[in-house]
């Protein structure tokens, strides 16, 4: 039969986190890196149960109800602080002598490390806590890799995203923009205006003062467009000088009217580009939808135009609402013209 | 090749020698991006004329290169984490040499998809050790010579290291440990977190 100094020894090196208890659940016997934990408190001689407190099971209270849980999982933590929690288990020494605990960090082994500047030398060579922390570290480092890869690409994958809805000159919406915006109004159930502003003398401009004054009177335009209209409406460059307006959640004729006109007021007011004062105005075509209707959005785009085309037949700088007296005389097929 | 090797010799570029010099590599090598990226794949073929493009960019010899970004992987304050990761390998730094076979295991473990050569380390008398490198990573042996040195300094140990060229198609390394505890090696806490 082995003396408990010479099972001390043994335990001390399989397992330096184990504790030899005595017949009364006084601590005998503790392993090195257990002890180290408490550098300057002795655990030999203190009750076991008064240093520990057991979370999973709660109920044990005593050395019998300890050893009466021989062979499950423990889950205790120190009752003073650093409250470092452990996972045990107990076997019971033969002829009622008391019983060996041993004590494993758990999850909580990255904590212990820190709080208690372990070493390898710590650990028994058997034990893969030095290779668990060199996964958390690893992947750690490889997760952080990632996480900035993602990022970079999120960022221009927005980027992307932008530019491909927008008009680069102008900054408003590109077509592809409202038409998505578009689908998206006439499968809600509110309900909305179209306007399609086409800008009067503006070839002329960019034929007498070149391009780049050309691309000014657009950019002009634009600041008019969103000066006139809610931060909630859509304004879209549709072609050179073709713009979309959609307004959610406005019907009203008299109050359309007021808008366009604005617009081609804002329009006419002559523009400075490098000392050369240049002139441009702007017809409007303008639709609205009325919820009953199944409307489908080539139609609504066919009925804008064709209200832009009788606004620049009328003299230009004017607006003209969609009606169905607008439409060609004779059969003709909505939205084979959008 | 691996983005993670690929952004290595970059960064080692970059921090060594400025970005200047790197932009050369970029435009001598008509990379389509400036920055490689750590997790992502490149081309083999781009990747080795990237390499020979460096050698030519800093006017060295391609093992000399090889050797210098072995030793800036693991002494670059930047590249912290990796120096740790090392660290585990061992205690002391014969521990860290017998660990070495292991070492592409340990990278997979950490990268599934980052393959280094096979490593074999056998030991010839004591204190006498050759490091055999496989084949499919032109220039790791230099690159292991790189390491093996800055990691003597990180454990305190004094060793000669001596690339012995190719054997049957493996670059073989020599390494002779004349003292492990020649100096104050640097800490290895291990709790201590890196960002």
């Amino acid at each position: 039969m082995i003396s408990k100094p010479g099972l001390a020894a043994i335990l001390n090196q399989l397992s330096p986190m184990y504790l030899l208890l005595d017949a009364s659940g006084h601590i005998e016997r503790v392993g090195s890196t257990l002890q180290k934990l408490r550098p300057d408190q002795p655990l030999q001689g203190q009750r076991f149960l008064e240093l520990f407190q057991l979370t999973r099971p709660r109920s044990v209270s005593t050395m019998s109800d300890l050893t009466a849980r021989a062979g499950a999982v423990l889950h205790l933590n120190f009752r003073d602080a650093p409250a470092t929690g452990f996972k045990g288990a107990l076997v019971p020494l033969p002829g009622a002598q008391g019983a060996i605990v041993n004590l494993s960090f758990g999850i909580s082994v990255l904590d212990a490390v820190q709080d208690y500047a372990l070493t390898s030398a710590d650990f028994p060579v058997t034990d893969l806590t030095i290779e668990m922390l060199y996964l958390v570290e690893a992947k750690s480092a490889a997760m952080e890799a990632s996480r900035k890869l993602n990022m970079r690409l999120q960022g221009a994958m927005i980027a992307a995203e932008e530019q491909a809805f927008t008009d680069t000159l102008t900054g408003l919406k590109n077509r592809r923009a409202m038409e998505f915006v578009l689908d998206r109004l006439i499968a809600g159930t509110g309900q909305f205006a179209l306007m399609h502003l086409d800008l009067d003398f503006f070839k002329q401009v960019n034929d007498t003062y070149g391009h780049a004054a050309g691309d000014h009177i657009l950019q002009h335009a634009a600041r008019i467009m969103l000066d006139e209209t809610r931060s909630t409406d859509t304004i879209a460059r549709v072609g050179g000088d073709e713009f979309v307006l959609l307004l959610d959640d406005l019907t009203d004729h008299s109050r359309l009217d007021q808008i366009a006109w604005n617009l081609i007021e804002g329009m006419e007011k002559p523009v400075n580009y490098r000392g050369q004062t240049c002139r441009v105005s702007a017809s409007i075509g303008t639709t609205v939808s009325r919820s009953h209707d199944r409307v489908a959005a080539p139609n609504m785009l066919h009925q804008a135009d064709l209200a832009l085309y009788a606004a620049k037949k009328a003299g230009r700088a004017a607006h003209v609402i969609y009606s169905p007296a607008l439409e060609p005389a004779g059969p003709h097929e909505p939205g084979l013209s959008a | 090749m691996h983005g993670l090797i690929n952004k290595a010799v970059q960064s080692f570029v970059v921090l060594t020698y400025g970005e200047d010099r790197w932009q050369n590599v970029v435009s001598q090598v008509g990379l389509e991006r400036p920055d490689y990226e750590a997790m992502l794949t490149y081309d083999d073929e781009q990747s080795g004329d990237m390499l020979n493009a460096v050698c030519r960019e800093l006017d060295r010899p391609y093992g000399e290169v090889m050797e210098d970004i072995g030793t800036f992987l693991v002494s670059h304050p930047n590249l912290e984490s990796l120096r740790r990761l090392l660290r585990f390998g061992g205690v002391t730094y014969v521990d860290f040499l017998h660990s070495l076979n292991d070492l592409p295991d340990r990278v997979l473990l950490a990268v599934s998809d980052l393959r280094l050569p096979a490593l074999d380390l056998r030991e010839h008398t004591s204190g006498l050790y050759t490091l055999t490198c496989s084949p499919g990573l032109p220039g790791f042996g230099s690159v292991m010579v790189g390491v093996l040195r800055a990691m003597a300094d990180d454990y305190g140990a004094l060793v000669m290291l001596d690339h012995r060229g190719q054997r049957d198609g493996c670059e073989v390394v020599s390494i002779a440990l004349v003292e492990s505890s020649y100096a104050q090696g640097r800490q290895f806490d291990l709790g201590a977190r890196t960002g």
